[in-house]
């Protein structure tokens, strides 16, 4: 594969014999293995070493075009750069997208330990050693139907003709248990579990099994759960899903396309209870994926979203941030059309709370682990949802799994019946969040 | 009297790095032959049981015009392989960008090495692979010439625009129109060690709405969308203005709808993307794939009732122009008509190579991928409820309350057989008549339960294209019923 050197300087040579005076590129390579084991037995091994960049192209008349291609040699960029400037002719008129003002700003001085891979027979050993502690934990843990143990190295960079070049390495290795029960009379049950580190000696195994251990036989005990409305704890993983799946309500492209839940006057609003405050902060040290700066080169930084319920700011790019007259965020994904996401979500703590919001102690509460489809059951333009999960209902520290049943509500109504949140934070994969408590939520069991 | 060396007709791996093995990077045809036949049989010099490659070549475009301006184009360029061993029923796959033959021989070598293989020393008898003259579905069904008659860039945008225009006149309180269309343009060249040599294009294109309405608190978003995969001509002949009526109709109709009170009822569900319902509760539970593990509760019904006694269901690739047709799968197999369920029995599951090696049920050229990072899997193409006798006067007449499905938005079905599928145009049904519109609505359920419960099916069969992400990545599909009662699902709700 080329070096980020030699793509640069493929991109220059065809740039200049296209007759392309500006241009910039982001891309990526990453390899990458993983490993999935039945019953002992490796089942399927994959391996990817690929490469990718996207190239925005500036014609005589301002205009951009753009291309993507995973042919990263002399041809490809050449035929790449022909083809965005041929797109080119059909770029936005207003709002012309732009290098950002801080391509070149120093990006934060972050040491991120890259984790060389480890040998594949070393990934199949581990998976196989888990599934079978997996399988022996319980009598009714009858499968792991759902496993994989992945290791990738990822080199991403940024370049443009003004002088910008900016890369930088990152190595991640993920485990994932997914285990099934069977029953005689009983219906299958599973739950799961999954950790991400830098590498494999970094990875938490024992964590995930004990947590996919653990989850799988609380689902064991299982029944229905009469209809109705409930005190809803969601455990922070559940919190992050939902919070991300509304993202357009502080995501300023949204709000810019009119297809937010908020508006340009909604900074400074109260969005949420005054309990919750929620950072996003790309550099925070729980995040293993940790990238100093975004897809058009801008740093990348801790932005404060909600802080005691009250909108602060949004997710900016760099043509967002210029059109609200704000500073880009480093939240950017080039393309035809720059997108803006959140990267490292971070949900302050609350206090200690009374007897009302222990678990241990809480009456006919439901606690929801894992919310479900989250592509079908949310329409984040409306602010509805309506979402299977996986979780308990819990009586004076007693929990019983439930059957089948679906969440819903409006997500802005959700942010305002928050009740509580809890003093320790829960890390993910997405963010840190501890439990939330939310009043008066509509639970529909099955039957 | 000297006797020169009888030059040996074998060749040897040694000679490999004299040979040209140069092939054409834009284009797969028998200039390929070389190359892959002596790929696959150093590979199975290696001691590989099976051995095969899938090499790609992508041509996608995508569009979108938000209110009256067209805010992206964006073209997407994409080559690479993926080389498939099995050693017993374990299987590895590598991919890569590379299609030199030394890439794919280091692709090759990758794979083998996981696999615990080596490639044969440098002196070894290569025996090469005999591959068949190549089935070349591409240029014996005239698709060479697809990608330049495909609308231009230009006419991408003016259609586009001129859609949007129509949408915001059909439609009131409007906050965002959005019109967009994709056009994928694949290439694909299959060789393996049994021989297999096949070659094909598809060419699959997508055109649709997305509109949000708001009116103070109230709002609704609808969305539609037209899918082909043969037709070159496709966008320049979308009925927009037809599209445009029905999206404006639909969101102007749930904008004040109320939110659906959760409960169990009987419910219709429409033709065509209805047909959710059982690509989410049945048709993934038939792929091999869950066989393989034990993740179906159908895994021992074949030739036993798992349904009721009126349904009927086929799963196909060779529909003209549906969304999930295809002349071969990914594991160059044609593709074929499969009859899953008749009259409530399970007459097949769908399956790819590796399931039919791994659970004993023959392969149906269902092995499908994303594209060439991805293994293949046993996955659905067109899938279908048969139709049925009533007609659809008679399925709202049985029904003194229950909800009218009429648009289902997205679903999934998880590992014990739960399913549950978003509803985003609902009716409520009262005496047999639609009354007034409702949103909010999950339908949730269990695969086995559900089935016993599609009761009734009407005469009116038809299709729409979708989306299905699974284990082998995101590939088009069509799904498709007639109307058809369920006599009682809960609806999750308010």
């Amino acid at each position: 594969m080329p070096t980020i050197q030699d793509i640069a300087t493929y991109a220059e040579s065809s740039a200049k014999k296209l007759g392309i005076v500006k241009y910039d590129v982001y891309g990526s390579s990453v390899d990458e293995t993983s490993v999935q084991v039945d019953k002992g037995d490796p089942k399927q091994v994959k391996a990817s070493n690929r490469s990718s960049v996207i190239v925005r192209v500036w014609n005589p008349d301002g205009k951009v075009g753009v291309t993507s291609t995973s042919d990263v040699d002399p041809l490809g960029m050449d035929l790449a750069l022909k083809t965005a400037q041929e797109a080119s002719a059909f770029g936005v008129d207003d709002h012309i997208p732009d290098f950002s003002p801080e391509a070149v700003a120093p990006t934060a001085d972050v040491q991120v330990e890259t984790v060389p891979p480890a040998p594949v027979g070393d990934l199949v050993s581990t998976l196989i050693d888990v599934e079978k502690q997996l399988l022996a934990a319980h009598p009714a843990i009858a499968s792991v139907p759902y496993n994989g143990l992945a290791q990738r190295a990822i080199d991403r960079f940024y370049l443009n003709s003004a002088g910008a070049l900016r890369q930088e390495a990152r190595s991640y290795t993920s485990l994932y248990l997914y285990s099934k029960t069977e029953q005689e009379g009983r219906k299958p049950r599973s739950a799961g579990a999954m950790r991400v580190n830098r590498g494999l000696p970094l990875l938490d195994i024992e964590g995930c099994l004990k947590e996919a251990t653990e989850k799988t036989i609380s689902h064991l005990d299982y029944d229905k759960v009469a209809s109705g409305k409930y005190r809803v704890v969601f455990s922070g993983e559940a919190f992050l899903s939902l919070l991300g799946a509304f993202s357009n309500m502080y995501n300023a492209q949204s709000i810019l396309d009119n297809r937010s839940l908020s508006t340009a006057d909604s900074l400074g609003t109260v969005v949420a209870s005054p309990l919750l405050s929620v950072y996003d902060d790309a550099l925070h040290p729980e995040n293993v994926s940790a990238e100093t700066f975004d897809g058009e080169g801008t740093p990348t930084r801790r932005v404060p979203i909600i802080e005691q319920g009250v909108l602060t700011q949004f997710l900016h790019s760099a043509g967002t941030a210029k059109r609200m007259g704000a500073t880009p965020t480093g939240h950017a994904s080039i393309g035809a059309k720059v997108s803006v996401s959140p990267s490292y979500y971070q949900v302050l703590p609350g206090a200690e709370a009374s007897s009302e919001f222990n678990l241990e102690t809480a009456e006919n509460v439901i606690f929801i682990d894992d919310l479900q489809a989250l592509h079908a059951g949310v329409n984040a333009l409306q602010g509805s949802f309506s979402l299977p999960f996986d979780g308990w209902l819990v009586n004076g520290g007693s929990r019983t799994s439930i059957e089948s049943a679906t969440v819903a509500g409006d997500f802005r109504e959700l942010l305002k019946a928050i009740v509580h949140v809890e003093p320790e934070a829960e890390i993910t994969p997405g963010g840190l969040c501890p439990r939330i408590w939310v009043d008066a939520l509509s639970i529909t069991g099955e039957g | 009297m000297t006797v020169a060396p009888f030059p040996t007709p074998l060749l040897k791996t040694n000679d490999l790095l004299q040979r040209d093995y140069a092939a054409p990077r834009d284009r797969f045809d028998s200039a390929w032959e070389a190359t892959l036949s002596t790929l696959l049989g150093l590979g199975r010099a290696a001691g590989a049981d099976f051995v095969e490659f899938f090499l790609e070549r992508n041509n996608y475009i995508s569009c979108q015009a938000e209110d009256d301006a067209i805010t992206s184009l964006s073209p997407r360029l994409v080559t690479g392989a993926g080389v498939r061993v099995f050693l017993g029923k374990a299987d590895c796959y590598v991919s890569t960008n590379d299609l030199t033959f030394n890439g794919l021989k280091a692709a090759l070598d990758k794979a083998l090495a996981i696999m615990g293989l080596t490639l044969p020393g440098p002196h070894t008898n290569l025996a090469e692979i005999n591959l068949e003259l190549l089935r070349d579905y591409a240029t014996a069904k005239g698709k060479d010439a697809w990608l330049s008659q495909c609308s231009s860039m230009q006419e991408m945008g003016d259609v586009l625009l001129a859609a949007n225009g129509a949408l915001g006149q059909k439609a009131s309180h409007v906050q965002s129109r959005r019109a967009v269309y994709f056009r994928d343009w694949q290439e694909v060249l299959v060789a393996a060690s049994d021989g297999t040599f096949a070659r094909d294009i598809r060419l699959t294109q997508s055109v649709g709405y997305n509109l949000l309405c708001a009116d103070g608190e109230h709002r609704s978003s609808i969305g539609q969308r037209a899918g082909d995969t043969s037709d070159p001509a496709f966008l320049r002949n979308w009925d927009y203005a037809t599209a445009a009526a029905d999206v404006a109709e639909s969101a102007g109709k749930m904008l004040y709808a109320d939110y659906v009170e959760s409960g169990s009822y009987p419910v219709i569900m429409a033709n065509k993307f209805g047909g959710v319902i059982f690509h989410e509760a049945c048709g993934h539970l038939l792929e091999t794939t869950q066989i393989e593990r034990g993740t179906t509760p159908f895994i021992d019904k074949k030739g036993q009732k798992i349904a009721h006694e009126n349904l009927t269901a086929w799963d196909e690739g060779i529909s003209p122009d549906a969304f999930g047709t295809i002349d071969m799968d990914d594991e160059g197999m044609p593709a074929q008509r499969t009859l899953l369920i008749e009259n409530g029995v399970l007459k097949n599951f769908l399956s790819d190579r590796a399931g039919s090696m791994r659970t004993g049920h023959p392969r149906t050229g269902s092995g499908r991928r994303q594209g060439f990072t991805y293994a293949a899997a046993s996955r659905m193409r067109n899938t279908y409820i048969a139709p049925g006798d009533y007609s659809v006067e008679e399925l709202f007449a049985s029904v003194e309350k229950g909800i009218y499905c009429k648009q289902m938005g997205g679903g999934s079905v998880g590992p014990t057989g739960q399913f549950n599928f978003a509803v985003s145009e609902a009716y409520l049904i009262e005496n047999g008549q639609i009354t007034k519109p409702l949103k909010g609505a999950t339908l949730i359920g269990e695969a086995t339960e559900i089935m016993d419960k599609i009761s009734m099916c009407s005469n009116d069969l038809d299709l729409a294209a979708g989306f299905c992400g699974s284990i082998s990545g995101s590939i088009y599909v069509t799904v498709g019923q007639p109307h058809l009662k369920v006599d009682s699902i809960t609806v999750g709700g308010r």
